[in-house]
């Protein structure tokens, strides 16, 4: 198992768009902290990048990778291996690469400029951006045996989460406005995983208006020790989940 | 002022074992300039009645008790100098308003370095002008709100000063009804259960370099005129309704140098006229400062916005303020004839500040992709937020203060 996760990362380490994304998450790190005169505004700034461009690499680099081993995958299914090695071995093979690159490009710089409460919780939000994405990856290549299918429904369950769910959460907001919806909010924000990094870093930044009425409602639920537990363990579980789902599927599958 | 008698007349020593053992006998027994020196002690005599213009001083931090049941202190005569007491357990009652040391219609009174503590009222002062209140801690323990008075309370009184007093966990720290000509200096009012400082219908008074720390409230300035801010700093007010500074129907004022940082909502203004808000902090506040549509010809202008979560917001569109050469961290214009003016007006109300003025929960959706679009997209054609409500001349960088 050691020995087909060494190899996956091997393989993906030499890869050059890998490379290419540690620079460009280095690149746009370093510029932000130096162009920005206080760490807070930079933080600000790298936070939608993590909500936006670490997702989607992680969802396309690692769904593309998926149907490219897809012989790799035959090789190793022919040996005496269990499939659910294999599979776990890939996804934690590409998942450490791929969180590798953003630590060097981006967590790096986050702890030199701005290590403090609100730079650790961006750097665990691209953590879990890029495990949760990765996973939905394979759930997505899982789904059909057509390589362009595959990474249609990827690119569009980041479509979906990244700016979709908000815009119906808006919406809904609007819709149900006399009535008291704040718990309802945070029900519906755990359904998406960009959300609950986003506010797991909200509530840092953005503590003194997170105080008022609604604000004190979320934050006495997100904001405190069990609910950051009770966050984490959700992004847990959409790492999981999908990951589950997609593996429970490879093991039936007819290669 | 000044006419408290210090060293003039003779000196009564009170005490256990003194030639008085307490403090009543010792009043009783003094006339007009006397001393009246209190030694360690507790004393717990019921109500202390102060009818003479004598100087009253503790030495070796005496302790005057009432028990939960009386007024410590009452001050009935002009001229009284109080100093050096520990004054505590006054009783409650909402009908006569108890406190540790309460003056009654007596001019040129001195309360300086007490410990007050555990009182309905501290200092409860009514009918009296040219009053001093000087470094004196004041603190309640209480936790049931019925039971808590006011830190300083001032009543119908002129020319008071209100100087370098520490103040905690009551009900306000200080407060100021029909008070006029009056100066508070270089308190420190945090953690109380309501405001901080609450000001009705006290004109001509000034406050200055007070710090007013995570009160339930903030500060309230109410129904008053001429009322000048100058250099305090308002921290961690923190509450839907909680303000650093909350301003109703005050007009001709005068707002400078002061700090807000951390709260809810840094200045809160309604019905607000002819108010100059000028070289002051906005710092990491949910909200800089909210100014309702009621409020006319204020001029806001020299200050520094940083780290907020929204710099204004308002609450409808009709703009009768001026909000010219402000320093905004988030004005993205640029600056080509460098004259340190941004050549592009700055609109401080983005489109996501208005939504969560209609739609408060919608706050959890706060820096997602979709918003930051919506902003940006309202920045290039203002349809929703009140295009009038810009600062034509926004500052390229943070004015030194």
């Amino acid at each position: 198992m050691y020995r087909i996760i060494k190899y996956v990362m091997l393989d993906i380490l030499k890869n050059k768009i890998l490379l290419f994304y540690t620079l460009l998450l280095a690149v746009l790190s370093w510029s932000v902290f130096s162009l920005e005169d206080n760490a807070t505004k930079g933080v600000l700034t790298l936070l939608n990048m993590v909500l936006l461009t670490v997702p989607l690499i992680a969802v396309i680099f690692s769904a593309i990778y998926v149907y490219n081993c897809g012989e790799f995958i035959e090789l190793l299914v022919s040996q005496p291996i269990k499939r659910t090695k294999i599979y776990i071995s890939i996804f934690t093979g590409l998942s450490i690469s791929l969180l590798l690159a953003f630590m060097v490009g981006a967590g790096l710089p986050i702890l030199i400029f701005s290590f403090n409460l609100s730079g650790l919780h961006l750097i665990m939000a691209g953590i879990f951006s890029t495990l949760v994405f990765t996973a939905l990856a394979f759930l997505s290549a899982s789904l059909t045996r057509d390589k362009a299918k595959g990474l249609g429904i990827a690119i569009l369950t980041w479509l979906f989460f990244a700016l979709l769910f908000d815009g119906i959460i808006l919406f809904l907001v609007f819709q149900f406005a006399e009535y008291p919806i704040e718990k309802m909010m945070i029900g519906i924000s755990v359904l998406s995983p960009i959300d609950l990094s986003r506010i797991l870093v909200l509530l840092e930044l953005d503590v003194s208006a997170m105080m008022g009425y609604t604000g004190a409602i979320f934050k006495e639920f997100f904001g405190t020790l069990t609910g950051r537990l009770f966050t984490i363990l959700l992004l847990l579980l959409w790492t999981i989940i999908p990951f589950l789902i997609a593996m429970f599927r490879f093991r039936k599958k007819d290669l | 002022m000044g006419l408290s008698a210090i060293g003039l007349g003779r000196q009564l020593l009170t005490g256990p074992f003194k030639q008085y053992p307490t403090i009543k006998q010792a009043i009783s027994k003094s006339q007009a300039g006397d001393t009246v020196l209190v030694f360690a002690g507790t004393y717990k005599e019921g109500n202390i009645i102060i009818d003479k213009p004598i100087y009253f001083k503790g030495t070796g931090d005496p302790v005057i008790d009432g028990e939960l049941k009386y007024e410590v202190l009452s001050v009935k005569s002009p001229n009284v100098t109080i100093e050096g007491f520990t004054i505590r357990n006054s009783g409650h009652g909402s009908l006569d308003d108890p406190g540790g040391i309460k003056v009654y219609a007596s001019n040129n009174v001195i309360i300086q370095n007490n410990k007050i503590e555990n009182n309905f009222f501290g200092i409860y002062i009514q009918y009296s002008k040219h009053c001093l209140i000087r470094n004196n801690y004041i603190i309640s323990n209480a936790t049931d709100e019925q039971l808590i008075g006011n830190g300083i309370h001032c009543w119908k009184s002129d020319s008071l000063q209100i100087t370098s007093n520490e103040i905690q966990g009551h009900r306000d720290g200080i407060y100021f009804e029909f008070v006029t000509n009056s100066g508070i200096f270089l308190n420190h009012s945090k953690n109380n259960i309501r405001y901080g400082l609450h000001f009705m219908f006290s004109n001509n008074d000034s406050y200055v370099l007070n710090t007013f720390t995570g009160n339930g409230a903030g500060v309230a300035v109410m129904f008053t005129k001429n009322v000048k801010m100058f250099h305090n700093v308002f921290e961690q007010n923190w509450g839907d309704a909680a303000y650093g500074l909350l301003l109703k129907e005050i007009s001709d004022s005068q707002i400078a140098g002061n700090k807000f940082i951390s709260n809810t909502s840094g200045i809160y203004m309604e019905g607000t006229n002819r108010i100059i808000v000028t070289k002051n902090s906005f710092h990491q506040n949910g909200w800089g400062m909210r100014i309702q549509a009621s409020c006319m010809d204020n001029i806001i202008t020299k200050n520094n916005f940083t780290a907020n979560t929204f710099d204004i917001t308002t609450n409808g569109t009709l703009v009768l303020n001026n909000f010219d050469g402000n320093y905004w961290d988030k004005y993205e214009g640029y600056d080509l004839n460098k004259d340190k003016k941004g050549d592009v007006p700055y609109h401080p109300i983005s489109l996501f500040s208005v939504i969560v003025e209609m739609n408060p929960p919608a706050m959890l959706l706060y820096r997602s992709i979709i918003v930051s679009l919506l902003d940006k997209s309202e920045k290039l054609i203002p349809s929703l937020t009140p295009d009038l409500f810009r600062d034509n001349t926004p500052l390229m960088r943070a004015i030194e203060l």
